[in-house]
């Protein structure tokens, strides 16, 4: 078996209210999975299930407030016991991160160009002649049109699918073995998403790049992912190659996802009940059961491991958090 | 059966400045029958949003004509105004923004049925409690305020607001943008089942949604914009089975399906949306068309009737 390029161990991330009460919230909780030399990974999730902070988790980009333990090995290097000073060098040129809103992530007052070079100057010891050089190549390998002009303009005189091609310009710039992409295209429209995505996979598979996919989009994952992550309040509920994911389900919660999609007109749709409960509330047991369909009285009493799911022989990449997972 | 909403070849142009004209609506003109989905779909600045509040008049055309149960909306004034907004509802993307964040949930629905006397003060609680149910939601949230609640619990709030007056049509403008997915699906079963009715006069909708599954799921009749223009319109069923514009074709295949087992050869559009103030000449879409031929950079194809109840506007179809 080779080795992981990425492995997250039992990472658990909590921050401490700011109101008087001060109350210690749980936010991620015991979550773990590997990513492949070349994997495509897709973490999917509903808003506030945690899966922002685990990606910001892996380069140690959590807010001031957060506390985490667990580790996180990157080439068999633990990330989490590096000075901040190494850190900087591991970021941008080793693993980079393209984000879900580009206006907000990229500097107004820097030239998109400049944006780009920085990240060349920093990492590649060039000077700032060649890097921008570098960087009318890099907006060319995103599929800008006329790069020569466009590396001189501001994100404001950008569209909302340029923007987001600097940003994933900035991400390759150093050719890194991870690009972490949180949401890359929800802020776009479905002909940009479209563009976008290609685009990205064309660039990993170019430069062999690992890619871990974050995303509320099961159709994204559908057609880019290998392998997913499910979380559901700060922990991963489900975790199976893509194909299992959709045809073979094996956490109600997945099932419930998968259910609430629009199907054909006509066909009423089966939506989870219920709401995802606030982390500061959150139920005893199993965190879903009090949405789940197929709930027991086990259910509430303790919280189910994250266990292989075993009904192929000799095969162990299908795992589920629930009790009843062999009977879905 | 009868039209509740008809629209005949609306126009709204900005003027900007330096000049130029956005043309936001551009010649839009569509029918909707009572108890009809219609479903609206396009990218960002196909003027989706102004179209909504054109048929609201939360915005005055600079052109064309709206009918709402064959009164004129842009005309109307006095009785017949009031008649209209009683009639004539809207569903905003935003529950965030769009809930008054110091009302109790009581008084944001209650407020309509005081300013349109249907119901005396005495009575508004148990209205509001009656409208509530209707739209899944218990008594213990008439004294929330909006912040209090969810997202879903927010958006089934304005639904409520927007039902306390009886309508008979409502726009809703990317109701499901700000939820997630799981409570996606509880709000379109919500606002189908609502759509049945309880034994009194169907309710009709206009969905605006850049979301084509719930388009396809929800909607009788579809129609894409691309450029404040309508470039199809057709049947629901018939436009997802066969797009007739080269636009639609190239939409429908871009949306990522949630089937492993159908890997879809996906047509990718070259570059952006243009901007609606500087339009490209000929067809509009010609640009990024990936079947454009010769007619299309020169001459702007109208918008015609193919077959039974389907129209397009492009060169392949003329």
């Amino acid at each position: 078996m080779p080795r992981p390029l990425l492995s997250v161990e039992d990472l658990s991330i909590s921050f401490t209210t700011e109101n008087k009460l001060r109350r210690e919230i749980t936010a991620v909780e015991g979550v773990s999975f590997n990513v492949m030399e070349e994997e495509v990974v897709g973490v999917v999730g509903e808003s506030g299930c945690g899966k922002t902070l685990t990606a910001l988790s892996i380069m140690r980009l959590l807010p001031a407030n957060t506390s985490f333990s667990g580790r996180v090995f990157f080439q068999g290097v633990d990330i989490f016991s590096k000075k901040e000073s190494e850190l900087r060098d591991i970021r941008g040129r080793y693993i980079s991160m393209v984000f879900q809103e580009p206006m907000t992530s990229l500097n107004p007052v820097f030239t998109a160009g400049y944006q780009i070079a920085e990240v060349l100057m920093a990492h590649k010891n060039m000077g700032k002649k060649e890097a921008m050089n570098e960087a009318v190549e890099l907006l060319r390998a995103v599929k800008i049109s006329s790069p020569e002009t466009r590396v001189k303009e501001y994100p404001h005189q950008m569209s909302g699918g340029m923007r987001q091609r600097v940003m994933i310009a900035m991400a390759i710039a150093c050719k890194p073995s991870l690009v972490i992409a949180d949401e890359p295209t929800t802020a776009l429209d479905v002909t940009i998403q479209a563009q976008i995505l290609e685009l990205l996979d064309n660039l990993r598979k170019d430069s062999r790049m690992s890619l871990l996919l974050i995303t509320h989009d099961l159709g994204v994952i559908a057609e880019w992912a290998k392998k997913v992550e499910i979380m559901y309040a700060g922990r991963i509920v489900e975790e199976a190659p893509v194909r299992e994911i959709f045809l073979n389900p094996r956490h109600p919660y997945t099932i419930g996802l998968l259910e609430s999609l629009p199907k054909k007109k006509g066909e009423k749709l089966t939506p989870i009940p219920g709401q995802v409960p606030r982390l500061s509330d959150l139920p005893a047991g199993c965190k879903f059961s009090p949405r789940c369909r197929y709930a027991i009285k086990e259910c509430n009493l303790k919280e189910p491991e994250l266990a292989a799911v075993n009904d192929k022989e000799g095969f162990s990449g299908h795992l589920s958090r629930c009790i009843r997972a062999k009977e879905l | 059966m009868k039209d509740i909403l008809r629209i005949e070849s609306l126009k709204k142009h900005f003027p900007l400045k330096g000049g130029n004209i956005l043309k936001a609506v551009d010649d839009v003109s569509f029918s909707v029958k009572e108890g009809q989905v219609f479903g609206l779909v396009g990218e960002s600045g196909c003027g989706k949003s102004t179209l909504a509040k054109l048929i609201l008049r939360l915005l005055l055309p600079d052109g064309g004509k709206i009918f709402f149960d064959d009164m004129d909306v842009v005309k109307a004034r006095g009785e017949t105004l009031s008649k209209i907004r009683k009639g004539l509802q809207i569903i905003f993307q935003d529950p965030f923004a769009s809930l008054n964040p110091r009302k109790r949930v009581v008084d944001a629905v209650g407020e309509a049925l005081i300013v349109n006397k249907i119901a005396p003060r005495s009575e508004i609680k148990d209205r509001v409690v009656e409208l509530l149910k209707k739209v899944g939601l218990n008594g213990e949230t008439l004294y929330r305020y909006p912040h209090e609640l969810s997202g879903g619990q927010r958006q089934r709030v304005c639904i409520a607001r927007a039902l306390s007056v009886n309508p008979r049509l409502i726009v809703a403008d990317e109701p499901l943008s700000a939820l997630d997915v799981s409570i996606q699906a509880q709000i379109i079963n919500l606002l189908e089942d609502l759509r049945r009715g309880d034994g009194g006069a169907e309710l009709a909708y206009v969905f605006i949604s850049h979301n084509l599954q719930v388009i396809e799921h929800l909607s009788d009749l579809a129609a894409v914009m691309y450029l404040g223009k309508i470039v199809e319109s057709s049947p629901t069923n018939e436009l997802f089975k066969e797009p007739l514009h080269p636009y639609t074709e190239a939409l429908l295949s871009a949306v990522p399906k949630p089937d492993v087992d159908k890997k879809s050869s996906r047509i990718i559009l070259e570059g952006d949306v243009p901007s609606p103030v500087h339009i490209p000449p000929g067809c509009p879409f010609h640009p990024r068309c990936h079947r454009r031929f010769k007619p299309c950079d020169k001459e702007i194809p109208v918008l015609k009737e193919t077959s039974n109840g389907r129209r397009v506007s492009c060169h392949l179809w003329q």
